[in-house]
């Protein structure tokens, strides 16, 4: 017999999709595991929507094979619908509904009872506002409410588009609050694009970084860090950048990025408290003087850039 | 499979009664403009036209002369003359005389405000007008006649004004806005409506669900036509009690042109709508085919005054189909096989394009 919860629930391979003379994906895989929470990281036209539509069964892959619950989308479309739950970018409910309307209309889709819909005005604290129209909610009612949706049939798993894009803090706190929840009570399974890395870190125990159609790194965070074989960073501002000496050959550190317009270096280095010292007193020498100095642990954001030499809002 | 049906038509209903702008197009416009065209060509109107005098500077000008002896003084407008005729059962005619200049009569001219220019030259007067104009024309041979001392009515005839049903120009105006109404409503509430939920892409949220497209595309239609319904009962009662229209011939007839007719429509919109993606485009779309026939299927005037050549092509046009079967029956008294023809081609080019679009549509 085989174990359920060691079966991906998401399965696929070497998807490839291409639009016209533009690569969306390059020959992906990925697997989702039971309970897992994953993120799918990367900028604008990385590949991320269409690579979840494909997962969603709402555009076919070129080539490559893609399986939920180890079934194919061809002819099992509602079982498979009945078993998971989406909210795509920007879906704008109709605006003279209520919304428990718009949450009674797709449960009647589910054959789901009244007392559901209760349930999950509860979940997405919609209950004050189960009366207003939809064209009334702010933007982030809005989001709970496309939640909501997708969490009226139970669903194992939870495909999420940027589900906090455009929200303010206290409304994608709120929404990670669910998400949360429904975590812990109900074992659900999430893939979840974002352009955040900060709700990738808090929501997410794996992240897909991707960009340009393929998959360049993915992991837990401890993963993904260890494998970049470095955990800290220091960061200056150089006041004068005809002055700043070669470190090509300094010990301990790993790589040196420049931002031009601001002259800010971020120097990536294994051993901190050793290297700072060294660092100082080598600038000193040559005197070349900083400011604004910080020593961190890397963070998603530096290995994201590292990866793709871009920043994850591009 | 029931809850999905009612849930899904409840919400097509809500969507329509809550929209205030959907319930004055679709019910009181029709309405308003009934009352306003059955009123303004249901009584004798006082006819009034008015023509700007170019008098020449010299003493013995006959223009000069006339106006003077044979015209009064505008009350409100100092400067201009005015000459009524009663024709008795044609109503009053008034005719306004502007005097001024050549350039400043050219002015009021393109600005619609005059229908003639006149001037003098030789002792004879000139009448400068754009033949291709009616009211202008109708404008010359009142005020040529008048000029002229001719009595415009002959004496030897007798004006008998037609009042009898279905030879009013009520009873012309009711069927064409009948026809006009559920067009637009078809067109605009579907062929709009679909178009605006695929561009918010709640269509593809929708279909990624169990819900049965079929139930949706259904109750859609269902919906879409008892607005036609009640469309259709709220002008017919209204036109009933204030105007006294009744339709004359076969109710049966009546309801398979009104069912022929919105299928016709329903159509249409599937169709247009199949792979529109954007509201702005399906409005342009829209526009296209309903402009046109709104101009020529004889809707607020008979396409009878278009050039012969293109009356055949007119006759065929789906409105003009709809609008004239409705005619036939509640003006002339016809029954359905007097209009199996335009119901037939109705009713199979509406399944025709109802299942082209069907087969091409896209969801996402």
């Amino acid at each position: 017999m085989t174990d359920t919860n060691t079966q991906p629930i998401v399965k696929a391979v070497n998807i490839k999709k291409t639009f016209k003379d533009v690569i969306a994906l390059a020959g992906v895989d990925l697997e989702i595991m039971p309970s897992e929470y994953t993120a799918l990281l990367g900028p604008n036209g990385a590949g991320k929507t269409t690579l979840v539509e494909i997962i969603e069964g709402i555009q076919k892959p070129d080539s490559g094979e893609i399986t939920l619950f180890g079934k194919h989308w061809s002819g099992n479309k509602d079982e498979l619908y009945k078993q998971i739950g989406l909210s795509f970018q920007e879906t704008k409910f109709e605006d003279k509904l209520t919304a428990a309307e718009t949450l009674k209309m797709f449960a009647a889709f589910y054959g789901l009872n009244d007392n559901r819909v209760e349930e999950i005005l509860n979940i997405v604290n919609l209950q004050e506002k189960r009366k207003s129209y939809v064209v009334n909610l702010s933007g982030g009612q809005r989001q709970k409410l496309a939640l909501g949706i997708a969490l009226l049939n139970n669903p194992k798993l939870l495909i999420l588009d940027e589900p906090t894009t455009g929200l303010d803090p206290t409304a994608r706190r709120e929404i990670w609050a669910i998400l949360h929840e429904l975590k812990k009570n109900h074992g659900t399974s999430m893939i979840l694009t974002t352009h955040y890395m900060e709700e990738a870190e808090n929501l997410c125990e794996k992240i897909v970084i991707i960009d340009k159609g393929k998959v360049l790194a993915k992991g837990t965070l401890e993963q993904l860090i260890a494998d970049s074989k470095t955990s800290e960073i220091v960061q200056f501002k150089v006041l004068d950048k005809s002055t700043f000496p070669d470190f090509s050959k300094f010990k301990n550190l790993r790589e040196t990025q420049w931002e031009d317009s601001t002259n800010v270096v971020t120097m990536s280095v294994d051993n901190t408290s050793a290297f700072l010292p060294e660092m100082v007193s080598y600038l000193n020498n040559a005197g070349c003087k900083i400011s604004e100095l910080r020593c961190r642990y890397v963070t998603l954001d530096d290995l994201f850039i590292r990866m793709t030499g871009r920043k994850l809002t591009d | 499979m029931l809850k999905q049906f009612t849930q899904l038509l409840s919400i097509q209903f809500k969507e329509f009664f809550r929209e205030p702008g959907a319930l004055f197009w679709s019910f009181i416009f029709p309405i308003l403009m009934s009352f306003a065209l059955g009123m303004a060509f249901s009584d004798k109107p006082e006819m009034s036209q008015h023509a700007a005098v170019v008098i020449p500077s010299t003493d013995s000008s006959f223009l000069k002369t006339y106006l003077s002896n044979n015209c009064s003084k505008s009350s409100s407008q100092k400067n201009e003359y005015q000459k009524s005729v009663d024709y008795k059962e044609l109503g009053k005619t008034t005719t306004h005389f502007i005097p001024t200049t050549w350039k400043e009569s050219e002015i009021m001219m393109k600005r619609g405000q005059i229908e003639l220019i006149l001037t003098e030259n030789k002792g004879k007067i000139n009448y400068h007008f754009d033949p291709a104009n009616f009211t202008s024309r109708l404008a010359y041979i009142i005020v040529s006649g008048m000029m002229d001392g001719k009595n415009l009515v002959s004496t030897n005839s007798v004006i008998k004004p037609l009042q009898t049903k279905g030879t009013r120009y009520i009873d012309f105006l009711v069927p064409g806005l009948l026809a006009m109404g559920i067009m637009s409503s078809c067109l605009w509430g579907i062929s709009y409506g679909l178009i605006e939920k695929r561009s918010k892409k709640l269509l593809r949220r929708l279909v990624a669900t169990p819900m049965k497209k079929s139930l949706f595309m259904i109750t859609m239609f269902i919906s879409r036509f008892v607005f036609a319904l009640l469309e259709t009962v709220a002008l017919l009662t209204f036109a009933y009690f204030v105007f006294d229209v009744t339709i004359q011939g076969s109710i049966i007839a009546f309801a398979a042109v009104i069912i022929s007719g919105s299928f016709f429509f329903m159509g249409l919109s599937i169709l247009l709508a199949s792979r529109t993606a954007n509201t702005q485009v399906g409005n342009g779309f829209i526009s296209a085919i309903t402009m046109p026939m709104m101009l020529l299927s004889g809707i607020f005037f008979s396409y009878s005054n278009f050039p012969d050549v293109m009356i055949p092509i007119i006759k065929y046009l789906p409105l003009t189909l709809f609008a004239d079967s409705l005619r036939s029956i509640i003006n002339e008294g016809f029954g359905i096989m007097d209009i199996i023809q335009p119901l037939l081609i109705l009713t199979i080019t509406g399944l025709t394009t109802f299942f082209i679009g069907l087969k091409i549509y896209k969801w996402y």
